[in-house]
């Protein structure tokens, strides 16, 4: 079947229109762009789970210098700002007031008790309203005692041993920087911003204004129509991705282990299956401030909660963890964070590609069968 | 003038709800993510999949591992051979972490001395493999303590005693639903506002508006209300299933609650029309919205707590209204805070409110295209 045109052409034709589109308003440009390194800045350089300085505070009711050596060791940890109360009550209402942290209380009977062989006391009170960092606190708390408790012993001359010795060994982040998994996780969050923001509007807006109906009439086909659409935006979209690594790499200096290649191979496939949903949102809504209003609720949040970016997946009750496997951004993290932080693991690689083409493969499907529908 | 400002009310909300899509985007989409969301956000492990590498024939290593494969947190999936098998497993995140136990494990507990436990944890996550390491810690310290009990090891001379106010089981989830109460807020409040004034913008009946007699503090004020009520409708309904069906306990007062929700809407509604006026085409504006929201999210002490920020990075989150509102939030819920309390929270968010709606009304006639 011919017709005047070759097919190239005629899509080398609405790609030059959608660039001189894309080029005179520059928020496409923007979301490419500033987008991403807005986000990663604040992001990167805001974001931390490590708590440290947490203000505690420190009640001792009847100093000794057993109690003093104990205090001084929290005073010199990194992780803590002790901040020191004569008596329990005025400490719990600081707690209450949210000024400290956690109380750590040393009964006028601590010495006593430590001194008689014990076990003598001791009291934490922690405000556990964020349960998340208030188990990091306990541990960092308990870690401390731990040590000055050897060390009392031995000064003691006593060798206090416990029966089991942990070793632990956290691989591929033995420092435990949070940075170098919010990171990698964060690109994938923003990527589906970007994807969807990009492409989100650009059929709607052709619905809107009536020229979709004008582009129909020509011999132009539908499936040049969606990739004219889908080619200039893709570049735009690497150009963001290539951007963010950049800035992973060497802002945020997170270790990049595995190959760039394989980084970039996939970030295209995510890349199609972001731009591919963008399509069906602008497609499903009838106009641009519909498809504004789905895009706000569909990508960012499922992005953040759903895909295992902070938030672990295996932990989801089981319906939940069903309903991630729709979020394109759940494979690319888990390739993100693999290829990051612990190399080229093919099995990990390798199924999360085959999860998003199959992704991209059917918003496609569905952009052709919804934009053939609307024809009637 | 009110007879003006209802009319152009009535117009507001006839355009966000005659479109059926539209509608279902402004019910369907924050009920579902509640729902999902609130199962889904949380920092506590409860299906940890291990492997055991054990090397020690004794009855020690034997007594350890059954504290672990009685815990519900953990499920053992694998038991390895030889060393060779620890790598692959990690790596291709079969298992989270991998047991070893060496060899004189038994003979050193039995001779007085610490048996050895390594323990390799697949850090590519690396909170994941914190709050895992807490409880490795407590499931080895209560096999410690039950073995220097049953063997007659000295026991130490002072012990720690953890009491934990407000959320005693330490459940992460207590903190997050009430969190995505103020997520899901907001994103309700800026979907309703953020386009409004660009589609008008686009589409040239913005200018229409303006050569009516309607001043622009009655558009202003026009625009706002369907936010506002919107907004204060479906924040109640999520506080509603919050409370009944996550069981999350409100401690505290439903005035203060609502003083917090209607100053925070009012702030997102106003923040959400500025950027609105700002933008001279919707995708401007839904660039703007995002530009807002990702930020008001990650900073708002959802998920990462504000206090491990730097201080430059606190200080830019005093501008943002989710921020107050989460505390206010959980303060009420679990805390049951009053609102004497809770006033320094209440102020920052109308300030925050009123600035805003003053600046998309300035911009409504001082940004004419």
């Amino acid at each position: 079947m011919r017709r005047g045109m070759p097919g190239w052409r005629r899509l080398k034709g609405l790609i030059r229109k959608e660039y001189y589109q894309i080029i005179r308003d520059p928020s496409s440009i923007a979301i490419a762009f500033v987008l991403p390194a807005v986000l990663l800045f604040i992001f990167g350089y805001g974001v931390s789970l490590d708590a440290k300085n947490v203000p505690l505070a420190l009640v001792v009711e009847q100093p000794s210098p057993a109690t003093a050596s104990l205090i001084g060791d929290f005073q010199d940890s990194q992780w803590f700002e002790p901040k020191h109360f004569n008596d329990i009550h005025t400490a719990q209402e600081a707690l209450r007031h949210r000024e400290v942290m956690g109380i750590l209380w040393l009964r006028s009977s601590f010495t006593r008790e430590l001194f008689s062989g014990g076990p003598a006391p001791i009291g934490l009170f922690l405000n556990g309203v964020d349960g998340n960092t208030a188990r990091i606190v306990a541990g960092y708390v308990q870690g401390v005692w731990g040590k000055w408790l050897v060390r009392y012993a031995q000064s003691q001359g006593r060798e206090l041993t416990m029966p089991v010795d942990v070793q632990q060994r956290i691989w591929f982040n033995p420092e435990v920087r949070s940075t170098n998994f919010l990171v990698p996780g964060l690109i994938a969050v923003i990527m589906t911003l970007i994807g969807a923001l990009l492409t989100s509007m650009v059929v709607a807006r052709e619905w809107e204004r009536g020229t979709m109906e004008a582009l129909l009439v020509t011999p132009v086909r539908l499936r040049e129509i969606l990739l004219g659409k889908l080619i200039p935006y893709f570049v735009l979209g690497m150009g963001g991705q290539i951007l963010s690594v950049a800035m992973a790499v060497w802002l945020f200096e997170v270790p990049l282990r595995g190959s760039l290649w394989v980084l970039m191979g996939v970030s295209a496939l995510f890349l199609l299956a972001a731009l591919g949903m963008g399509l069906l949102i602008s497609t499903v809504a009838h106009n641009q401030f519909v498809a504004g209003q789905l895009a706000i609720f569909t990508t960012f949040l499922p992005a953040f909660i759903l895909s295992g970016f902070i938030f672990d997946i295996g932990s989801m009750p089981g319906w939940v963890q069903t309903i991630t496997h729709v979020i394109a951004a759940r494979y690319f993290v888990q390739v993100l964070q693999s290829v990051f932080l612990a190399g080229d693991v093919w099995p990990v690689i390798l199924v999360n590609s085959v999860a998003l083409v199959i992704m991209t493969a059917v918003f496609m499907g569905l952009v052709r069968l919804r934009s053939r529908k609307r024809l009637e | 003038m009110f007879r003006r400002i209802w009319a152009l009310v009535v117009k507001e909300f006839l355009a966000l709800l005659k479109d059926k899509t539209s509608r279902m985007t402004l019910i369907i989409p924050p009920l579902f993510q509640l729902l999902i969301f609130s199962y889904a956000a949380s920092f506590d492990l409860n299906q940890v999949n291990y492997a055991v590498f054990n090397q020690d024939p004794g009855i020690a290593s034997r007594e350890l591992l059954g504290y672990f494969k009685g815990s519900p947190a953990f499920k053992l999936t694998a038991t390895l051979d030889h060393l060779g098998q620890v790598a692959p497993a990690v790596n291709e995140q079969k298992v989270l972490m991998v047991l070893h136990i060496p060899q004189d494990f038994t003979r050193n507990m039995l001779e007085g001395r610490s048996g050895q436990l390594q323990v390799i944890i697949d850090g590519r996550n690396s909170n994941t493999a914190m709050v895992l390491l807490g409880y490795i810690n407590t499931i080895v310290t209560t096999f410690s303590t039950q073995w220097s009990q049953d063997h007659g090891w000295a026991s130490p001379p002072a012990e720690l005693k953890v009491r934990t106010w407000f959320n005693p089981n330490l459940e992460s989830r207590w903190f997050i639903v009430p969190g995505i109460v103020g997520l899901l807020t907001l994103v309700v409040a800026l979907v309703v506002t953020a386009l409004s004034v660009a589609r008008e913008r686009e589409a040239g009946t913005f200018d229409q508006l303006l050569v009516t007699p309607l001043h622009p503090a009655e558009i202003l004020i026009g625009k706002a209300l369907p936010g506002i009520i919107i907004g204060l409708a479906e924040g109640s309904l999520i506080v509603f299933l919050t409370v009944n069906l996550f069981g999350v306990p409100m401690l505290g007062g439903l005035g203060a609650l609502y003083l917090g929700m209607g100053l925070f809407i009012v702030s997102a509604v106003g923040l959400g029309l500025m950027i609105s006026s700002i933008a001279v085409t919707q995708q401007q504006a839904l660039l703007g919205a995002f530009l807002f929201l990702v930020p008001a999210v990650i900073l708002s002490g959802f998920a990462t707590p504000i206090a491990n920020m730097p201080v430059l990075v606190q200080k830019l989150t005093l501008l943002n209204p989710l921020r107050y509102f989460l505390v206010i939030v959980r303060s009420v819920f679990l805390e049951g805070a009053e609102m004497s309390l809770l006033m320094p929270l209440y102020w920052p968010m109308a300030v925050i409110g009123v600035v805003t709606m003053i600046i998309a009304g300035w911009l409504f006639r001082n940004r004419l295209y």
